[in-house]
């Protein structure tokens, strides 16, 4: 299978003032279409700030980030937001959902961003993705309205809405407990094989990253041990 | 459009907020309406009681001769200029009346009684009688009528500067207003006066309303320019009331200074807002700008919270404004009933208010706009 993300020679630093941070050094990554990754690391190695330089939240300091075969560097902040809307799905620790809009509206948003007249079929996908995580019942709750595994659900279904070819969680269990997490998990990977969605999950929970089939692990910036089983 | 569906909902999900501002919005936009309205009212009935019923263009006799000849020419080249309303002539002079031995100091005022109407309206001003269709004819005022006690087919005799006594007849009584008129006017038909003043064919003076009284000097320019004679000149009320003006001036500048400062505050306070609400909502602006928002979308969102704030306040605005309008003619009015300023709704000054509110207020905008545009999803995602 091709790459569907590649970083070569990346390196970030983050400047405040007088002083300089290196985040990360020299790093060369690439992630096949349809695989199921993991990203681990202490926190403060830096797993967090490659996740959003490969979701093109950040750019390198240096090196080149490669996305769905485009590169980019020379793209312009309104390309790579529809870089961001077209192929990319984001799941994020803190769920961050429009607490104004209902878990529905919220799975339909990133469809909306481009046209806010969607069709019936992307309508009708949208209520399958909040019945495939479990959420029919509460999709016309507004997103204040929802406990904390509700709210993760939804953002996942969200992250699905426009086919993306990746999804990108970073730390999405971080606040659920442990049964929430793994049928978080189980419906990633269900996904996963189901929609041939490439997945790269940042986590520090040594378990979780062991049920994704590659393991990258992250020490001081640096790539310190790439496992594939 | 996405900007426009998040705009409308962040309003809705932060009701109390957003009402509160439409209401502060409202109420600069409603004392705008009330101040400029009532102000502008005031300057109407003003400029009505002080020129209208009088000439606003008058032609006289240039220094040195006291009538003037050969104005049935004048009259019509007057009737050519465009922005000219009526046209009427008048044989003016002062005089004494005498009745049963009182005697009382008049201005005998010879009219086309057709013409005069466009300028004072006499038919109105008529309350008793008939206007006079003959010679030695006359109508008296309100006042004078009081002061010697007339009554109709009442005589009196008019004595002239140079001491000849005619007889004329009361035929109707009129009330111009204006008890000052009311008593030194006495109006006559135009043959009347010019046989008892020894006038011939000539008149004293002939007098014009224009189309719009604050043009008036300029139309006095192209009346001159159409009757191009020397012997005569031309007047307007204008120059001739120079202090009603520079009052009426002094009042616009006042009623523009408080239209100006409330937009101002109406701008600072919907800003200061919108800029507390880009910081309320980067949360919301960060996830959206992650999942692909363009910034321009991002800055629209706020660009058309401040148009719907502006058009809400505006809407409101109006209605307080008016309803004050009428409180205030209700609440002033005088003993029998009538206003004690007659309110005249400017349609076109209250849709602008209300525009002006509304741009204002999408202007507000422009900087938390910015501020919304600039701003990076990946602060938002690190802080967590």
């Amino acid at each position: 299978m091709a790459d569907v993300i590649e970083l070569n020679h990346v390196d970030k630093v983050y400047t405040t003032g007088d002083i300089s941070t290196q985040v990360l050094f020299d790093v060369n990554l690439a992630f096949e279409q349809g695989s199921f990754n993991s990203i681990i690391g202490q926190s403060g190695s830096g797993k967090s700030t490659l996740m959003n330089i490969i979701g093109t939240l950040d750019r390198p300091t240096k090196g080149e980030v490669i996305v769905d075969g485009r590169t980019t560097a020379r793209m312009k902040k309104n390309e790579l937001a529809r870089l961001r809307n077209q192929t990319i799905g984001f799941v994020f620790q803190f769920h961050y959902l429009l607490p104004e809009f209902t878990a529905y509206e919220n799975v339909l948003m990133p469809y909306w961003i481009n046209d806010t007249k969607p069709p019936n079929k992307v309508r009708l996908r949208a209520e399958k993705l909040l019945d495939l995580v479990g959420l029919s019942k509460v999709k016309n709750n507004l997103a204040t309205k929802m406990s904390g595994g509700q709210q993760q659900r939804t953002a996942i279904a969200r992250s699905l809405i426009n086919n993306p070819k990746i999804i990108l969680a970073d730390e999405p269990t971080g606040n659920l407990d442990s049964e929430s997490s793994e049928n978080i998990y189980r419906l990633f990977r269900d996904i996963n094989k189901r929609l041939g969605t490439t997945f790269v999950i940042v986590t520090h929970n040594r378990k979780i990253a062991e049920e994704t089939d590659r393991i990258v692990e992250i020490r001081d910036g640096k790539i310190f041990t790439d496992i594939r089983r | 459009m996405i900007s426009l569906k998040i705009a409308f909902r962040f309003l809705r999900s932060s009701r109390g907020q957003t009402i509160l501002v439409i209401a502060g919005i409202a109420v600069g936009v409603a004392v705008q309406v009330f101040v400029g309205s009532l102000i502008g009212s005031l300057q109407t009935s003003l400029v009505d009681a002080t020129v209208g019923r009088s000439s606003h263009v008058t032609v006289v006799p240039a220094d040195g001769s006291p009538t003037i000849g050969g104005w049935g020419a004048m009259v019509t080249k007057i009737r050519g200029v465009d922005a000219v309303k009526t046209v009427s002539v008048a044989a003016d002079s002062a005089a004494f009346i005498d009745k049963s031995g009182r005697t009382a100091s008049v201005v005998v005022r010879g009219f086309v009684f057709e013409d005069a109407n466009g300028i004072y309206r006499l038919d109105e001003a008529l309350y008793e009688g008939s206007l006079p269709q003959t010679s030695m004819r006359v109508l008296v005022g309100k006042e004078l009528k009081n002061d010697l006690n007339l009554r109709l087919s009442d005589t009196f005799d008019v004595i002239t500067a140079n001491a000849s006594r005619f007889t004329v007849t009361i035929v109707g009584f009129y009330d111009l207003k204006v008890a000052s008129l009311n008593r030194a006017w006495i109006l006559a038909n135009l043959p009347t006066s010019q046989s008892i003043f020894g006038f011939g064919n000539n008149v004293t003076s002939i007098e014009t309303q224009v189309k719009e009284v604050f043009k008036a000097d300029k139309v006095a320019v192209d009346i001159e320019a159409a009757i191009s004679n020397s012997s005569v000149k031309v007047l307007d009320w204008k120059t001739q009331n120079q202090q009603l003006l520079s009052g009426l001036q002094g009042q616009s500048i006042s009623s523009y200074m408080i239209q100006l400062f409330v937009l101002v505050s109406v701008v600072i306070a919907i800003a200061s807002v919108l800029a507390i609400k880009v910081v309320q909502k980067s949360r919301q602006l960060g996830i959206l700008k992650a999942m692909g928002i363009s910034d321009r979308a991002a800055s629209m969102v706020f660009l058309f919270e401040g148009l719907f704030l502006g058009i809400g306040g505006a809407i409101g605005g109006v209605l307080l404004g008016l309803f004050l309008l009428y409180g205030f003619s209700i609440g002033t009015a005088n003993p029998d009933g009538t206003s004690l300023i007659t309110i005249h709704i400017d349609y076109a000054f209250i849709v602008a208010s209300g525009l002006v509110a509304i741009l204002a207020a999408t202007f507000a905008a422009v900087l938390p706009a910015r501020r919304s545009s600039r701003l990076s999803p990946i602060e938002v995602i690190r802080s967590g």
